[in-house]
């Protein structure tokens, strides 16, 4: 038996499948950035719309994963910044961790502050990051950044072209999905989202809000360390300006955009920031206008995104059959 | 009705210049449902909130079981055995009835690791329909929490209290806002557990009837103190009390 979301989880997953067929490489590589930063918008999606936690700072986790995967990755070299020389399959796996401990680190201000002032704790280790990359150029190559990163080859299938670089690219982004899923329906799921609710209330049933806090950080983290371990590899070319602060700024706009706490609202709203420039750019230099105009509207009007909106639209369609359970059974009350 | 859960003593706490907890000291005994009264503001949900490691008493130690329990978390005093409500209604209105009630009970199985990796639900669901028809939200199940009455939120949230098998519950005005009808099931339900799983009970109420009716033991708090305490009559009759009700 298949249900109606099943049906349209393979259907998604066709059009994903069938998507870059027949199309130039520069739409490829769209396609490619628009999965991975949907994987990183997810893992935000998680810290705040689940768990209700805000954060600045993806993209600084997002940094953590690239330059942590390019170090691993590129070949040793005889003179300036070299690498490692290990395939990605190891670095991959390095990387997201680096990027889970120092999202645990940066969890613990969200235990004492909230809010605005969560907000700029978060800016201020995403503007941290960025020094840091900037600076230490023994490490990362500073303002130069780093540079050829290898696309990892599985023997088998060799990921150096861009079409085959998406279809690598996908399989990760499906099994992220799967991941992510799993620990959202988890009883963890269920009290991250006690906490964003109500975390007092949580606290009293026995949830260890410090500890789910922490979590909500941490794997929120490790999911933009995930996309930035794939970033390396697809741009080739690494720098501290590709992870400053509007990238964080811009993945908060995915969350809200889509909808903060619906599952697959950061794929569209990833879709809709990284696509709408491109529809823009007849407008040439309005379009930054145009899109922040419309982000206000989108979010005055509609709070919950567009999957939010989808919903409005879908229960205005079918008013009849969404009758509160209790109202035929008032009497008994 | 001789074994002591509960034991507070000298317990104070004072925001600025009102002293809303002076001094108090009680015990609580197994089995019995301990009412807890007194006017506004008298200090009832500042007790409580010290207590049960919201709030952090000036003064005075609490002992659970024998043990002590002052300066414990929330969750770890949870984790003891005690479920409380709060004085403002308290479910997570995002979340299914289903959910809030599984939430109630999921920290008390398993470990950290098997709440990660084990069934969604914790293995929870039958025991959770099973307290969800006790307080009679069969027809809820599947509804937003925030979609309900208030009263119906007001019973979710107490069912919440109850999830964990506690030993001790402590509510803080279960009554207020609810009907009377449901008000009378209320109280039934409340004494079928007393009955049935020993739970001890110490309940806030300004609703007299309801206090008087359902309560073995009833505690008098004004101005921070406790002022009286005994059996439902002979508080009632206790000149004390009925001044400190009526404006003295
Ligand atoms: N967080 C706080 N900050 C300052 N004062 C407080 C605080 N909490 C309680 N108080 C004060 O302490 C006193 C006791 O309040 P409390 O809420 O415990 O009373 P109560 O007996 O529960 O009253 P009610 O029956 O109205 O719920 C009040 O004077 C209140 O203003
Ligand atoms: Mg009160």
């Amino acid at each position: 038996m298949m249900t109606k979301r099943n049906m349209w989880l393979l259907a998604g997953l066709i059009a994903l499948i069938l998507a870059p067929l027949g199309q130039g490489n520069y739409v490829v590589y769209t396609l490619c950035s628009w999965l991975i930063f949907s994987m990183a918008a997810m893992g935000l999606n998680l810290t705040l719309g689940y768990a209700g936690q805000i954060s600045l700072a993806q993209s600084a986790f997002m940094a953590i994963g690239a330059y942590t995967t390019a170090l691993l990755t590129l070949p040793p070299a005889e003179d300036g910044v070299g690498g490692l020389g290990l395939h990605w399959l190891v670095a991959m796996p390095i990387s997201v961790f680096a990027a889970f401990v120092v999202g645990l680190i940066i969890g613990f201000p969200a235990l004492r502050v909230k809010g605005h002032f969560l907000a700029f704790v978060t800016l201020a280790f995403t503007t941290l990051t960025f020094l840091v990359l900037r600076n230490e150029d023994w490490l990362t190559g500073g303002t130069y950044g780093l540079v050829g990163m290898p696309r990892p080859d599985f023997g088998f299938f060799n990921t150096g072209k861009q079409l085959r670089f998406y279809y690598f690219t996908l399989a990760v982004f499906v099994v992220f999905c799967l991941l992510m899923w799993g620990i959202i329906r988890s009883p963890w799921g269920r009290a991250f989202k006690a906490l964003r609710e109500n975390s007092i209330r949580a606290e009293s049933l026995g949830v260890d809000t410090r500890r789910i806090t922490l979590l909500a950080f941490a794997i929120g983290s490790a999911a933009g360390g995930l996309a930035g371990s794939l970033v390396a590899p697809l741009v080739q070319f690494i720098e501290p300006g590709s992870f400053a602060l509007v990238h964080s700024l811009k993945m908060l706009l995915m969350v809200v955009v889509g909808g903060a706490g619906f599952f697959f609202g950061p794929v569209i709203g990833a879709g809709v920031v990284i696509l709408m420039p491109e529809f823009l750019r007849f407008t040439e230099g309005y379009y930054l206008m145009i899109y922040a105009a419309t982000v206000i509207v989108l979010i005055i009007f509609c709070p919950k995104g567009l999957i939010g909106l989808g919903e409005i639209i879908r229960n205005k369609l079918r008013k009849d059959k969404k009758v509160r359970g209790d109202m035929d059974k008032g009497a008994q009350l | 009705m001789s074994n002591k859960v509960m034991s507070v003593s000298n317990v104070s706490k004072r925001y600025g210049a009102i002293q809303a907890v002076d001094d108090v000291s009680f015990d609580v005994y197994e089995g019995e449902i301990l009412g807890l009264i007194g006017p506004n503001g008298s200090g009832k949900s500042t007790l409580f909130n010290c207590l049960l490691g919201q709030t952090r008493p000036d003064n005075g130690s609490v002992e659970i079981n024998g043990h002590n329990a002052s300066g414990l978390s929330p969750s770890k005093l949870n984790k003891l055995g005690i479920g409380r409500t709060f004085q403002q209604l308290s479910v997570f209105p995002e979340m299914t009835v289903l959910d809030n009630i599984i939430l109630a009970g999921q920290e008390h199985h398993g470990s950290m690791f098997s709440r990660l990796f084990g069934a969604p639900d914790a293995g929870l669901t039958p025991e959770a329909d099973r307290l969800i028809a006790f307080f009679r939200l069969e027809h809820l199940r599947d509804e937003m929490a925030g979609s309900l009455s208030y009263g119906q939120q007001k019973l979710l949230d107490a069912a919440m209290a109850f999830m964990a098998g506690p030993s001790i519950v402590m509510l803080d005005e279960p009554a207020g806002g609810v009907n009377l009808t449901m008000l009378g099931n209320f109280k039934e339900r409340l004494r079928t557990f007393n009955k049935e799983h020993g739970t001890t009970f110490v309940v806030i109420e300004h609703n007299m009837e309801f206090v008087m009716s359902l309560c073995t033991r009833v505690l008098v708090l004004a101005n921070g103190a406790i002022i009286a305490e005994g059996t439902p009559d002979e508080i009632m009759n206790n000149q004390m009390v009925i001044d400190a009700y009526l404006g003295g």
